[in-house]
């Protein structure tokens, strides 16, 4: 498992760089340049950061609302991500998602999805698609407990066993649906059982520590590549900030989530690379430096974007161009 | 070519024709392959292509559209056979928020070119959960095109204009059509999407129509002439996008307006028809437009009271009356 130091950097860099980007988020909303919902992966990017190391660029990710460091992980440019906040055109669906809808064909990424759980068939539909046209690709699901509830949950991981698609289901459990502990919304709280009742492979992960989710993640993808068919993955994991922006957390006790966040995703590895000799081979000044910078650029870009005219409001509603 | 057939038949030779042609369609649906298909509609198929384009689903409505959407969505041309509109309801959040949502969330990036097919409407018995007509309804929604062929030729037409299409395109066919028989011309070119016909030219009053109910517009149409009542009758064939033009310029021809539909009168399709006429057409108005629809109430099970909630040759005929005898 230990890894080496340029990819211990990458890891570091990469939750920083995730982790600054959404507390500027949270700034601007309060500012008013971002508006609609907003709500933040503060706290899990272990996970994402963990699993999208695991996929190449071919490899397709289906998100869900809570989707800005998925996205880019998956190589959507900072910039975009923020110019889609602010509602620009410049943004990475033209301004026309927000938020809970980021989309990038180019970069495989399937988009981000509002309604629990409609996320999932997509997923199965592009496997499928995939496995039928002989392509060598894996598409991950990402989701969170809540959906576990859904029966678009249940319907999906069926189908993708019973045609042992290319799916890696990865189940971002923060142990809250919205303000519902999972104790209080799950008759069976062990999601492994659940995945195994379906004769799927399923695994558990520590979902704090960027180190072990990307070795379970690799584990996994290994497997769906090799047509053995789909694969759940839990990573267990806490969301440090509310649900959404209007969220007054009544649902949970500030020492439930001070005690989490000793054992945040950033502090994990920094503890780690100190413990073995890492961390004073890295220039953590120098990253952060780096990181603020292109946060500025982001903010920028997103400033400088433009409206686009209400002259194209109908647009985008049915294909411009004849089919393929 | 030219032959006769069954409605049934035509909406198999519409899949098995496209899926000769093109590699990337499949079927997928309960029941549509060892079964052959709820409705017969699938037969056959099965055998001639094997069971990765002919697929048997479990019952999960809403999961195996969702697939469906994602198969569109990575380069395949998926018909999804929803057994009955009735049971769409259980995938509705898949068709309205992702079918007809991605191209416009993703901002142009992700068209969707997924074909639903699913059966409607009553007449059979099957009580309130079995004899929904919900098309109208689909209709509402922006992003997606909802055909209602009618006739043997639209059924295997339609099934080819909906998978030429880069969106999802709804087709439904109404189950008391499937043993009806017409002729089918393989080789005629396919009246576009979007495009309403005119079924029978009269000058008194037109009779706009769909599906199962335009052949009772025809129906009473017959009885009418021999009134004297010379009525025009217009089959919409697609309910998204509707055909302004065609319509217009019956209403500028006959200058009275019935509609017909089988969903339930408040906001039914006829309310929409009657709406654009109001906007475009007032002034050419001789009287108030008129509907037949469904009446309010949940599909009874006794056929004396399915028949009174449900449109009949003899309610368009006896609306068609009243109308001609209005200022």
């Amino acid at each position: 498992m230990s890894p080496s130091l340029k990819k211990a950097e990458k890891f570091y860099r990469q939750m920083l760089l995730l982790r600054r980007f959404e507390q500027k988020c949270a700034e601007l909303y309060t500012e008013q340049k971002i508006r609609g919902f907003l709500h933040l992966y503060i706290g899990e990017e272990a996970v994402a950061t963990g699993v999208i190391d695991a996929i190449e660029d071919k490899d397709g990710v289906v998100g869900t609302y809570r989707e800005h460091c998925h996205a880019i992980l998956k190589g959507v440019p900072a910039e975009k991500v923020m110019a889609e906040l602010y509602g620009k055109m410049e943004g990475c669906s033209r301004g026309r998602g927000g938020s809970m809808h980021l989309f990038d064909k180019e970069k495989n990424f399937y988009g981000g999805y509002a309604i629990v759980g409609g996320g999932l068939p997509l997923a199965v539909g592009i496997a499928l698609a995939d496995k039928r046209m002989g392509r060598d690709r894996v598409t991950v699901c990402f989701f969170g407990d809540g959906a576990v509830a859904e029966g678009e949950f249940h319907e999906s991981m069926n189908l993708a066993q019973l045609w042992e698609l290319p799916v890696l289901f990865v189940c971002e459990n923060n142990l809250y649906g919205m303000g519902t502990h999972i104790e209080r919304a799950q008759s069976e709280p062990d999601f492994i059982k659940k995945a195994k009742s379906y004769a799927m492979e399923a695994h558990r992960v520590d979902g704090m520590d960027v180190l072990k989710v990307n070795d379970a993640a690799k584990k996994a993808v290994k497997h769906v590549r090799s047509g053995k068919g789909p694969l759940f993955l839990e990573c267990q994991t806490y969301r440090f900030r509310a649900h959404s922006m209007f969220d007054p957390e009544l649902y949970r006790s500030k020492e439930e989530v001070e005690e989490w966040k000793k054992r945040g995703p950033i502090i994990t590895l920094k503890k780690y690379l100190q413990e073995n000799g890492m961390w004073e081979k890295i220039d953590a000044d120098a990253i952060e430096k780096e990181v603020e910078k292109e946060i500025e650029k982001a903010v920028e870009y997103a400033e400088k974007g433009s409206w686009e005219p209400v002259s194209e409001l109908t647009r985008f509603v049915y294909s411009e161009k004849e089919a393929k | 070519m030219k032959k006769e057939i069954t409605y049934r038949e035509a909406v198999r030779m519409g899949i098995d024709t496209a899926m000769e042609k093109d590699k990337r369609v499949f079927l997928a649906g309960e029941d549509v392959g060892k079964y052959g298909g709820t409705y017969a509609v699938s037969m056959g198929l099965l055998e001639k292509y094997g069971p990765e384009r002919i697929v048997d689903t479990p019952l999960s409505e809403s999961g195996f559209t969702g697939m469906g959407i994602g198969a569109a969505m990575n380069g395949m041309r998926p018909i999804v056979e929803i057994m009955t509109v009735n049971f769409s309801l259980l995938a509705l959040d898949q068709i309205m928020n992702n079918a007809a949502h991605l191209l416009h969330m993703s901002g142009g990036q992700f068209n969707v070119p997924l074909v639903i097919r699913m059966a409607t409407g009553a007449g059979k018995q099957l009580a309130a959960q079995h004899s929904h007509s919900l098309e109208g309804w689909y209709a509402h929604i922006p992003g997606i095109k909802v055909l209602t062929p009618a006739t043997v030729q639209d059924a295997f037409d339609m099934i080819h204009l909906a998978l030429a299409d880069p969106d999802p395109v709804l087709v439904f066919e109404n189950a008391l059509l499937y043993n009806t028989k017409g002729e089918l011309d393989t080789s005629a070119e396919p009246m576009a999407i979007g495009k309403a016909k005119v079924m029978r030219e009269g000058k008194d009053l037109t009779v706009f129509a769909y599906g199962i109910n335009l052949l009772k517009a025809l129906d009473a149409a017959n009885a009418l002439e021999k009134e004297g009542i010379d009525a025009e009758v217009v089959d919409l064939r697609s309910l998204r996008p509707l055909d302004d033009e065609t319509i217009m310029a019956s209403v500028a021809k006959t200058h009275r307006v019935l509609t017909v539909d089988e969903g339930w009168r408040s906001g039914s399709i006829s309310a929409e028809i009657m709406a654009r006429i109001n906007e475009q057409a007032f002034f050419e108005l001789d009287a108030p437009m008129r509907r037949v629809c469904s009446e309010e109430v949940p599909i009874p099970y006794p056929r004396h009271l399915e028949e009174a909630a449900i449109p009949s040759v003899e309610k368009v005929a006896a609306a068609a009356r009243a109308l001609m005898e209005d200022a």
